[in-house]
């Protein structure tokens, strides 16, 4: 909690005003129930003033329910910034670039899966690689890894690893416009030419889901996702741009360090440097960055390849016939150029988030043809022990939060202090008595992502579904989990 | 003898170190050895591959940021991780390092894996001298 000034202005929504902080230019605004508000580590509320400083910023800094202390934005944070006179700062989209969900649902059940769990999870392990220093099956050259810059996903089905409707699947359908190769250094493609199809570590994973018993919230939109009853399996995915993202946010973190001052610009963290968007710094990050989001949905896309290839195999029929489709994929860590109307003019605005997702509802043109009726599917990762949720984008959302709602449960613990709580290998056991198979590449990072140390997810999705910036629809449980 | 302590209560998603060095070079040869243990078990790395770093910057703190961002960026193009380090800096200006690292590839048999590091932020970061030797605070996007 914080000594900040924190008023109340609507149900869930509190707000810093501007004079709380020398250098606000517009207030901070928290979107929390009092719970989840008074649990709110300090560093929020310092992070999401700070955002309130930089310039261009529109309307308000914005922080989700699920918001904790990270570094530059806070985690679950959202700002908008005017692209005439507004910056992009890589302090709000975050290393990993669209880092980003993705889920897939499947004609099978739990009993059907059941029986075979483990040789499934077995499987995706091997043939999904996770963890440091991991590399995938798809080696790329240099010119082959600008191609994916370009084309994201679409690289990905023009050369087999996926199915053309998944890419309408995708946000942005999977290619941003506006990647530009030319500003990627030649370390990022290092980095990044044999991670596609890599998981990572952290708090990425893979799992198989299940919808539980009273998990559909809303059956007529679960429908139009293809979620049809309780026991239904899905399969999820959480992972981002790998190395190469790393490195692009990494070599411009750096530059914009040096250059921000030859633009009269100052941050309260040095974390929040940044560039006018309209500047050749600026463009250039943004050209890198989106070409990084790019890649990421690539990578998500070849995973989807492999899960596809082991399904197949273990159940021992056409994936097709599995019924594995791609109900979405989201990114929660990116910059895009949107138009949004505030106090009554419609702007360009390069709205950040950073572990935050967008959340467009009915209508909206971004929205897939599938979709547009009910809005944006929205996924919700939660810990590997409790389960995740999928949610649908609300017209409200656009006129509160620039169409956007929360990404996670959001951590509460330290990863030291979750290692101290429980041995890896006792979790994995404990998890196992309960039903879920864990396979994971580091065992310390399994104890570090317990689920005692995030918030309760129900209490994250209420938040939203209260405030409307995003609605319930389907709850998931996990019952396989492959982690870096 | 530099010693470095993991630092909880910041940006609980990611990893902050305090190190402390007799002196530059102690200070970060220690970074080095701190980041190795985030990444791995150090003593699981085979010490059969010797590389040497030289790196320049306008600054000893941006000088600290480049290190550890080479050997993260060195963690990913080739998979190698060092568990013995010595390093030479000079405060320049331009500051300079010139640093010897063993080590070996992460062999997924035998390393015991631990988190794999996305990048070093700028967030707290400080490099400070104190009453003897030196001090800095780095947090690891994990």
């Amino acid at each position: 909690m914080t000594t900040m000034k924190t008023i109340p202005v609507g149900d869930c929504v509190w707000e810093i005003p501007a004079s709380e902080k020398p250098g606000m230019l517009v207030p901070a605004r928290i979107y929390a129930s009092e719970a989840l508000l008074a649990r709110m580590d300090e560093g929020v509320f310092e992070q999401v003033t700070n955002v309130a400083c930089l310039p261009g910023i529109v309307r308000a800094a914005l922080c989700m329910p699920d918001g904790h202390w990270g570094y530059g934005f806070p985690i679950g944070g959202v700002a908008a910034f005017r692209a005439d006179t507004g910056v992009i700062s890589p302090g709000g989209i975050g290393f990993d670039i669209n880092c980003g969900m993705r889920v897939l649902k499947t004609n099978l059940t739990e009993a059907e899966v059941r029986p075979r769990l483990t040789e499934l999870v077995d499987a995706l392990f091997v043939s999904v690689p996770s963890g440091v220093g991991s590399t995938g099956f798809v080696r790329l050259s240099a010119d082959a890894l600008r191609e994916v810059m370009r084309d994201g996903a679409r690289w990905c089905v023009q050369h087999g690893y996926g199915w053309p409707e998944d890419l309408e699947a995708t946000e942005g359908g999977g290619c941003l416009p506006g990647a530009d190769p030319e500003q990627v250094s030649e370390r990022a493609i290092a980095r990044g030419r044999e991670q596609l199809g890599t998981l990572g570590s952290g708090n990425h994973y893979l799992e198989i889901q299940v919808v539980p018993p009273g998990g559909i919230h809303d059956p007529k939109v679960a429908r139009a996702f293809g979620i049809e009853q309780p026991g239904q399996v899905l399969v999820m995915l959480h992972c981002g741009s790998r190395g190469f993202g790393h490195q692009i946010g990494t070599d411009y973190l750096r530059k914009f360090d040096q250059v921000m001052r030859g633009y009269g610009i100052t941050v309260r963290d040095r974390e929040l440097a940044c560039a006018p968007f309209r500047s050749p710094e600026g463009q250039a990050y943004f050209g890198a960055m989106t070409a990084a989001a790019n890649a990421a949905f690539a990578n998500r896309q070849v995973i989807t390849h492999r899960v596809r290839e082991v399904c197949g195999r273990v159940f021992g029929k056409d994936p097709r016939d599995l019924g594995l489709e791609v109900i979405y994929d989201v990114c929660h860590n990116t910059a895009k150029l949107e138009h949004h109307t505030v106090d009554g003019e419609s702007l360009q605005l390069v709205v950040h988030r950073k572990g935050a997702t967008r959340s467009f509802g009915p209508g909206a043109p971004d929205v897939p043809a599938r979709y547009r009726e009910v809005g944006q599917p929205v996924i919700i990762g939660g810990s590997m022990e409790t389960g995740s949720a999928l949610l649908v984008g609300t017209a409200h959302a656009m006129k509160e939060t620039f169409g956007s709602t929360a990404h996670g449960a959001g951590r509460t613990m330290s990863r030291a202090q979750a290692k101290r709580q429980v041995w890896g290998e006792t979790l994995i056991e404990q998890m196992a008595a309960r039903g879920i198979v864990v396979r994971a590449a580091s065992k310390s990072g399994v104890a570090e992502e317990a689920g005692f140390a995030y918030k309760n997810l129900d209490e994250v999705v209420d938040a939203v579904h209260r405030l409307d910036i995003s609605r319930k629809v389907v709850s998931l449980t996990p019952i396989g989990n492959i982690k870096g | 003898m530099g010693r470095h302590e993991f630092v909880e209560g910041i940006a609980v998603a990611d990893c902050a170190v305090e190190i402390v060095g007799d002196d530059l070079d102690d200070l970060f040869a220690t970074a080095a050895m701190a980041l190795a243990e985030i990444m791995v078990d150090p003593r699981t790395i085979r010490q059969i591959i010797e590389r040497r770093v030289e790196l320049t910057a306008p600054s000893l703190d941006l000088l600290l940021f480049d290190w550890l961002s080479e050997l993260i960026y060195l963690k990913d193009a080739e998979q190698l991780v060092f568990a013995s380090v010595s390093a030479r800096v000079s405060p320049g200006p331009p500051c300079r390092l010139t640093a010897r690292l063993v080590g070996g590839p992460i062999d997924r048999e035998t390393t015991a894996l631990r988190a794999d590091p996305k990048a070093v932020t700028f967030h707290q970061f400080a490099l400070e001298p104190r009453d003897r030797g030196w001090r800095a605070r780095v947090v690891i996007d994990i």
